[in-house]
């Protein structure tokens, strides 16, 4: 059954764990269909969700699915905490847990953020992004995305392309994706690809069109422009000639493969227009399941008893 | 100890009683819809749904109840059940609803199944069918159904076994002062 007391990455996550997470995401996915869009599970909870950074999908996504599960939930952005006046991270999370909350949702700009707080404090932590490390309610909603669609993860292959080196969504999706017995394949220009990443059991590749030619789902990274990539291509228009997937190289691709991108998207660097809006691309699949995924964490993390009902 | 107490034959009187009762109480299956909780009560109203199909000649709306997320002892601390699909796949106003449980204990499951039925609409009538009343309610519930009244006490426990479920129907009265196993 389900133990986990926080949630910080994808890394150590057993494929049961996992599969528990998306059979309980697949459930609660009917709840955001209903007219009433809410249960009573976790009346009375609360939960806080601490964004350092600037997020519309997520913070919302965590927002809803704590609000259809009728807890309270509070937001704090980075630019309207204490830290403005100082207060260090430590001490801004020892602060929200005196005020007993149920659930923490933290990102940070800095790898790790998340896991040292929960070693301060006694709340259960979802991270929802630290740094360059982990995002993984992201990797477990591309998860629950493609099992929806194929039906199961098993052997599947999938591509990622990008900017391997700054994605914390590729680390957390490569740990749960090899821990369900899938096949990863890592492709972008050779800056954007750490030395060494094989060691994670993946493979990597420099062509887009010939390392999508045999996989069952591609999935598109954004160029993060506000971080340092500036010093990683020589031209965005370079990187978009060489990466950006097109109809015209898709054709290379199997017939039913599948386009995930976690979003914001920048139209025409690494994905064409056509191709997004295609019917093989399931970016807004992902956004709608998202919901689901982090309900179904928020109902995990705070468990109840299984032991009274006849 | 554990004793039968009431086997396949008994179940399936029991089920075309009910059937009957159901059809009698709400004058026919016009606007009629069962609905099962998961998950011997989704069994035992898809054995009525058929039932009352060779009787009247008519389909009538079904639905599926998982009650998880409206338990009133989903904070006692220790691990939550697996939810599973609710499906209530027709407008629910206007109907004449019939709940199907295997057992009525409590009767806290069936406060938390009407409490999530209102939240799908506003049926006309909500009422409750079940296999086994075995007593000790905690609320004010009654059925308007019932297979079989089984005395118990508080602590014996009564388990529902479906053939579709457990390869076998029947019902047993497990005492747990008297055997480990349950």
């Amino acid at each position: 059954m389900f133990k986990l007391r926080s949630i910080l990455g994808t890394n150590g996550l057993k494929k049961d764990e996992i599969v528990t997470i998306l059979d309980t995401a697949d459930t609660f996915k009917e709840i955001s269909t209903r007219p009433i869009k809410k249960v009573p599970t976790l009346r009375g909870r609360t939960i806080i969700n601490l964004f350092f950074e600037p997020s519309t999908r997520t913070r919302t996504s965590f927002e809803i699915a704590g609000k259809r599960l009728s807890a309270d939930v509070i937001n704090i952005s980075g630019s309207t905490s204490s830290t403005v006046k100082g207060e260090n991270l430590i001490d801004t999370a020892q602060n929200l847990e005196a005020m007993n909350p149920d659930i923490l949702v933290i990102r940070h700009s800095q790898s790790g953020a998340a896991e040292m707080i929960s070693r301060c404090i006694q709340c259960p932590v979802i991270n929802a992004g630290d740094g360059f490390h982990e995002h993984p309610t992201q990797a477990l909603l591309d998860l629950q995305t493609i099992r929806e669609t194929k039906g199961s993860l098993e052997g599947l292959k999938v591509a990622i392309v990008g900017d391997i080196a700054h994605s914390r969504v590729v680390r957390s999706n490569i740990y749960a994706m090899k821990a369900m017995g899938m096949e990863v394949r890592l492709v972008g220009p050779p800056t954007m690809i750490p030395v060494e990443i094989q060691k994670l059991g993946v493979s990597v590749d420099y062509y887009l069109e010939k390392a999508i030619q045999d996989v069952d789902v591609i999935m598109m990274l954004r160029i993060q422009t506000e971080r340092q990539n500036r010093y990683l291509l020589s031209s965005l228009r370079e990187y978009s000639n060489l990466f950006c997937l097109t109809s015209k190289i898709l054709e290379k691709a199997k017939d039913d493969v599948l386009i995930i991108h976690p979003g914001p998207v920048n139209r025409g660097v690494e994905i064409a227009l056509d191709v997004m809006e295609s019917e093989r691309s399931l970016i807004l699949n992902q956004v709608t399941n998202g919901v689901a995924v982090r309900m179904a964490l928020m109902y995990l993390l705070l468990g109840g008893s299984d032991d009274s009902v006849n | 100890m554990t004793s039968v107490v009431f086997d396949a034959k008994d179940i399936s009187r029991a089920i075309t009683r009910i059937s009957h009762e159901i059809l009698e109480r709400n004058k026919g299956a016009n606007n009629l819809a069962l609905i099962g909780i998961r998950t011997r009560g989704v069994t035992l109203a898809q054995r009525i749904r058929v039932k009352i199909n060779e009787i009247e000649n008519t389909e009538i709306d079904f639905g599926i109840l998982d009650i998880t997320l409206y338990r009133d002892d989903i904070a006692s601390g220790k691990q939550n059940p697996l939810v599973e699909k609710t499906s209530i796949p027709f407008p629910l106003e206007g109907k004449q609803v019939v709940l199907i449980d295997d057992v009525l204990f409590t009767g806290r499951t069936i406060r938390a199944a009407i409490d999530a039925l209102i939240d799908f609409g506003r049926p006309s009538t909500v009422q409750l069918g079940v296999l086994i009343d075995r007593g000790h309610r905690e609320l004010p519930i009654r059925p308007d159904y019932v297979g079989k009244n089984i005395p118990t006490s508080k602590n014996n426990r009564v388990r529902v076994r479906m053939s579709e479920d457990d390869g076998i129907d029947e019902v047993h009265i497990i005492d747990p002062s008297t055997a480990k196993n349950s």
